[in-house]
C-alpha cells in the first residue's frame, strides 16, 4: 500500500432488496488525482460516490481514506452518524441539487462548518468564507439568501461550502445536471480551477468533454460494475468494451441531435 | 348589589377574559414545550421504548375527550388527595392534551424539511444533534407555524371547557351572571364577542410572525 494512495474503495457492493446496484466495485485515488465516473443512468455511479462518505451505506466492502477505514469501527460494525461525523468532515461533497441551507445567508452557508465542526472563531470563519466565495467569484453575494441566486451561483456556493471543510478529497455528484445549459460552464470552470490546484477529486458527470479535459483517469460503470477504466483520453478515444462504445456513440448522437 | 347590569357584565367578562388568557397562554406554553421536546426525541433517536412511550401518550390523550381528562385531573386527583386549584388543573390539563397535538405538528414540520438539507449537514461533518439544532429545527419550526397558529386558536376556544371545573374564565362567569340575571342572549352574545376579539388577536400575531420569518 503506497503512501501515494489517498482513497481506496475495495469490493464495494450495495443492494436494495434483491436489486444489486453496486457489484464489487474497487478503485483507488492517488493524492492530487482527478477521477471521473461516467456511465448511463442507473449504472451505480452516484450510489458509488455516495457510498464513499456513507450517505449511502454500502452493504459490503471497505473504504479507506489516508489508510483509515471510513464508516466502520474496528470490530467491523457500522458507525453511528455521530461517530462518522469527523470522518465525513474530511470529505467534501457537492450535490446535484446543491442543498444549500435556505435559512442562512450565503456567507453563513460557507462559514457554518468551520465554526461548528472545526471550532474556528467567528471572525476567522467569516474571513475564510469570504476568501472561498471570491474563489468561486461570488464574494459580492455573501449577504444574499441562497435562493435568490441562480442555479449556477448556488452550485458555486455549494463548492465553496465543501472547500470550507478543508477536505482531503472532493466528491462531485453530477454537479451540473440540474442546471440550465447556459449556467453549466460557470460551474465547470470553477471545478477546472480547483483541479488545476491539484486537489484530489472524484466526479460523477454526464459531461464527457469536461471529463476528458479535467480527469486524469476515467471509470466507466454499467449495471453496478466497472466495465472499463484507465487514462482519460485512452478510455474515451479507444474504448475496448462494446458497452462503452455504444454509450459514447449514444452521447454523440444526442449531441448531434441537439445541434 | 348596588351595581348596574352593564358594570356587572363588563366586570365578569373582563375578569373572565384575564383567566381565559392565562389558561390559554399557560397551556399553550406547556403544549409547545412538550410537543417540541417529544418531537425532537422522535426525530433524533431510534429508541423503540421512547417511541412507544410517546406514541402511548399521544394516542391516550387524543382519544380521551378533553372534558373527561380535565375531570380526571381535577376531581379524580382530588379524590386521591391531590388537590389542584381549578386554574392549575385547567392549565395542566389543556397543556398535556395540547402536547399530544403539538408532537405531531412539530414532527411533521421536521419531516417536511427536505432530506437533502440533512444530507448536506451530515456531509460537512455536523453531528446529528447539531444538524437538528442548526438546520432542521429552524426550517421545521417555520413549516409548523401555520398549524401551531390554528392549534392556538382552537385551544383558546377550548378554554371554555374548563368552566366545567369551575375555573373562573369567560364562560364560567357568563353562565353565573346568566343564572343571576337571565339576560341569556345578551350575556352569551358578549361572551362570543370576547372570544372573537381574542382569537382575532392570536390569528393576527401568528400572521405577523409568519411574515417576519418568511424566507426572502
Amino acid at each position: 500500500m503506497s503512501n501515494d494512495i489517498l482513497l481506496e474503495v475495495e469490493n464495494l457492493s450495495k443492494s436494495f432488496g434483491s436489486l444489486k446496484v453496486l457489484n464489487s466495485v474497487s478503485f483507488s485515488l492517488r493524492r492530487g488525482e482527478r477521477l471521473a465516473l461516467i456511465g448511463p443512468s442507473g449504472s451505480g455511479k452516484s450510489t458509488c460516490l455516495r457510498a464513499i462518505n456513507y450517505l449511502e451505506p454500502p452493504s459490503e466492502g471497505e473504504i479507506r481514506l489516508d489508510g483509515r477505514v471510513i464508516g466502520r469501527r474496528s470490530d467491523g460494525k457500522q458507525m453511528s452518524d455521530r461517530e462518522m461525523a469527523p470522518q465525513r468532515a474530511e470529505i467534501g461533497m457537492v450535490f446535484q441539487h446543491f442543498h444549500l441551507w435556505p435559512h442562512l445567508t450565503v456567507r453563513d452557508n460557507v462559514a457554518l462548518q468551520p465554526r461548528k465542526v472545526r471550532g474556528v472563531k467567528d471572525a476567522d470563519a467569516n474571513k475564510l468564507a469570504l476568501t472561498l466565495l471570491s474563489k468561486v467569484h461570488l464574494a459580492h453575494k455573501a449577504d444574499e439568501a441562497p435562493q435568490r441566486l441562480s442555479g449556477g451561483q448556488q452550485q458555486r456556493v455549494a463548492i465553496a461550502r465543501a472547500l470550507a471543510q478543508q477536505p482531503k478529497v472532493l466528491l462531485f455528484d453530477e454537479p451540473t445536471s440540474a442546471l440550465d445549459p447556459e449556467l453549466v460552464s460557470e460551474v465547470l470552470n470553477v471545478i477546472k480551477e480547483l483541479a488545476a490546484e491539484g486537489r484530489a477529486m472524484v466526479l460523477v458527470t454526464h459531461e464527457i468533454a469536461f471529463a476528458r479535459e479535467v480527469a486524469d483517469r476515467i471509470i466507466f460503470m454499467d449495471g453496478g460494475r466497472i466495465i472499463e477504466e484507465g487514462d482519460a483520453k485512452t478510455v474515451l478515444d479507444h474504448p475496448t468494451s462494446p458497452r462503452l462504445r455504444q454509450f459514447l456513440a449514444s452521447l454523440t448522437l444526442g449531441e448531434n441531435a441537439h445541434g | 348589589m348596588g351595581e348596574t347590569f352593564p358594570a356587572l357584565l363588563s366586570q365578569a367578562l373582563l375578569a373572565g377574559a384575564l383567566v381565559t388568557v392565562k389558561v390559554a397562554a399557560g397551556s399553550l406554553a406547556i403544549a409547545i414545550a412538550l410537543g417540541l421536546a417529544l418531537a425532537a426525541i422522535l426525530v433524533l433517536t431510534r429508541n423503540r421504548f421512547a417511541h412507544g412511550l410517546i406514541r402511548l401518550y399521544v394516542e391516550a390523550l387524543r382519544n380521551v375527550p378533553s372534558l373527561t381528562f380535565l375531570f380526571l385531573l381535577y376531581f379524580g386527583l382530588a379524590a386521591v388527595g391531590v388537590k389542584l386549584s381549578s386554574t392549575v388543573a385547567a392549565i395542566a390539563g389543556l397543556g398535556l392534551i395540547g402536547g399530544a397535538v403539538c408532537v405531531d405538528i412539530f414532527r411533521s414540520g421536521f419531516r417536511s424539511v427536505p432530506d437533502g438539507q440533512c444530507e448536506a449537514a451530515a456531509s460537512v461533518g455536523l453531528s446529528p444533534v447539531t444538524a437538528f439544532r442548526l438546520i432542521v429545527l429552524p426550517q421545521g419550526l417555520r413549516l409548523a407555524l401555520p398549524s401551531i397558529g390554528n392549534y392556538a386558536i382552537s385551544l383558546l376556544k377550548d378554554t371554555s371547557l374548563v368552566a366545567a371545573i369551575a375555573a373562573p374564565e369567560v364562560m364560567f362567569n357568563a353562565r353565573q351572571l346568566v343564572n343571576e340575571t337571565f339576560q341569556t342572549a345578551l350575556i352569551y352574545g358578549c361572551a362570543a364577542v370576547v372570544y372573537l376579539v381574542l382569537t382575532t388577536a392570536v390569528a393576527q400575531s401568528v400572521l405577523l410572525v409568519e411574515r417576519r420569518l418568511e424566507l426572502r
